[in-house]
């Protein structure tokens, strides 16, 4: 029974959402273009299945992985675990003490993404754009690498208390520099990669680690550092999609002069 | 026609019925496939951190195992809704704005399109509540409710502004052909200059609010229909000038939230 009253909520909830995105569009559709949307009854069926669709997977995290993961961030930050003993936190902060924390930033960061369905669309867009030259998995493996390490050591960063902007800067130093010698096909979609892995999956989860870990550190504050984590898991796919785009071209042109030199 | 009717594709049917079935079966099966291998990483972080980790059981395992039941068929029910209506009807009013040949009216939906998905989504919502109880806290503005209510709505409409901006500026260049890493790299610059002279606590939101702008329902919406006027414009490639709409929404809104925070 809480199954269907909170299902039947999540899709109102859901529906609330969606409406004003498809008033934009078919109020443009009949409004200004002034043309029949083609395939009514496949686009309303696509729709209904994009709502319920969207409904179950929101259920289903609320069911199986939020309440666990959270616990799991509480867990992995609480004093008692980081150093056997609830009193040791008066010390100074070792980062070292912490690679429990990095690792797990780093593996939910990478399934999170991987299971994050705007980044499936995205893919499945740039795999039919290409031609197939970009693989679905190829792309989505990629970005969930990036966040993995941005998320690792965006953790760091809240551990050593180390100010935001200045990684953020190094990290746009470093996309700056790779978009100079990156191929020009990739470029768009790599930037693009950055904006669509953080949205249902990852947000609650990474929020929910970092916050924990500020509360936990001494000297840190929910307010200034708690936040940042998101900026990191948005930066970091950008580098790791162009630097796949790259390590892939180094292996081609590799491959080439071996064949030249036969 | 369905790849399994096509006589010049080879398929299995000549293998015996069984086969056939089997193929098909599968064809049928591949989104449900595709959704579970994509919770496969999530389980096995799940089970390593709280089993050999943390060294305690799972709370519930029936509960959660029916919850990833209904994450895999959600999934896949969302990619085949995607592929159904949210990619044609993109790419569709794509060409459709094309034809009309109204670069106005392409600017307008471009915006409406932006701020109306953002003003109401969810996370903004929730960041912005979080971002009132900051400044509040930190005695920015006063502590009352109303105060904090105010900011919290100035934000998300900061925030909503930014992402029609960004459309429209997307868009633009999509027709005009610009390459996108100018305008990004120009975006990057503009967060520099912005944080230097942002309250600190700003900065931090600021920087996050670039990442939970565009939701679900939008981004494949926006990338259809980046890609479907890269494919309605001659000259265009839709490699390179179809992708880069995401982008463009995930930067403004830093900057935009960086000003809000130096007014406000």
């Amino acid at each position: 029974m809480d199954d269907v009253v909170g299902f039947g909520t999540t899709l109102l909830t859901m529906l609330r959402d969606v409406l004003p995105i498809a008033a934009i569009l078919f109020g443009f559709q009949a409004l200004v273009l002034r043309r029949k949307v083609k395939n009514p009854a496949q686009v309303a069926m696509g729709m209904v299945l994009v709502l319920l669709g969207l409904t179950l997977f929101l259920e289903g995290l609320e069911m199986a992985l939020f309440p666990i993961g959270r616990l799991m961030a509480q867990q992995l930050t609480a004093p008692e675990f980081i150093y056997d003993t609830a009193s040791a936190a008066a010390g100074p902060v070792y980062w070292a003490d912490f690679l429990w924390i990095y690792a797990f930033a780093a593996a939910i960061g990478f399934a999170t993404t991987v299971a994050e369905p705007a980044l499936m669309a995205v893919a499945i867009k740039a795999n039919q754009v290409s031609g197939g030259t970009i693989t679905v998995r190829g792309l989505r493996y990629a970005v969930a690498f990036g966040v993995a390490i941005g998320v690792a050591v965006g953790s760091f960063r809240i551990v050593t208390g180390m100010p935001l902007h200045w990684f953020i800067i190094s990290g746009y130093v470093v996309v700056i520099i790779q978009t100079v010698f990156a191929p020009r096909l990739i470029i768009p979609l790599a930037y693009d990669s950055g904006g669509v892995t953080t949205s249902t999956v990852t947000v609650p989860l990474v929020a929910a680690l970092g916050l924990g870990l500020a509360e936990t550190i001494p000297g840190r504050s929910a307010i200034l550092d708690g936040f940042g984590l998101i900026a990191f898991a948005s930066l970091f796919p950008i580098i790791a999609v162009m630097g796949y785009a790259q390590i892939g071209e180094l292996r081609a042109k590799r491959l080439k002069r071996r064949i030249e030199k036969n | 026609m369905h790849p399994a009717d096509n006589p010049l594709v080879s398929h299995p049917r000549k293998q015996g019925r069984l086969a056939a079935l089997w193929h098909k079966t599968r064809k049928a099966a591949e989104p449900l496939t595709e959704s579970a291998l994509a919770l496969v990483p999530i389980v096995l972080v799940v089970a390593f951190f709280q089993l050999l980790v943390l060294q305690q059981p799972i709370p519930q395992l029936g509960k959660m195992l029916w919850g990833l039941l209904q994450v895999l068929l959600g999934l896949a029910l969302f990619v085949r809704g995607l592929q159904m209506a949210l990619f044609p009807i993109g790419e569709e009013m794509a060409y459709n704005f094309v034809r009309k040949g109204s670069l106005w009216w392409l600017l307008i939906f471009a915006f409406a399109l932006g701020f109306g998905t953002t003003v109401a989504e969810p996370a903004l919502i929730a960041i912005s509540e979080e971002a009132a109880r900051i400044a509040a806290a930190g005695q920015v503005i006063a502590s009352s409710d109303e105060a904090q209510n105010s900011y919290a709505i100035g934000l998300r409409l900061t925030v909503a502004l930014a992402v029609g901006i960004a459309l429209v500026v997307g868009v633009f260049r999509i027709l005009k052909g610009w390459p996108v890493q100018y305008l990004i790299i120009g975006g990057y610059l503009g967060v520099v200059i912005m944080t230097f002279f942002a309250p600190p606590e700003i900065i931090g939101i600021a920087y996050d609010s670039g990442g939970v702008t565009t939701s679900t329902v939008t981004v494949p919406l926006v990338a259809a229909l980046g890609i479907g006027l890269a494919h309605s414009i001659h000259g265009r490639d839709p490699l390179i000038d179809g992708f880069g709409l995401i982008a463009f929404a995930s930067l403004t809104p830093m900057i935009f939230v960086m000003a809000f925070g130096i007014l406000y």
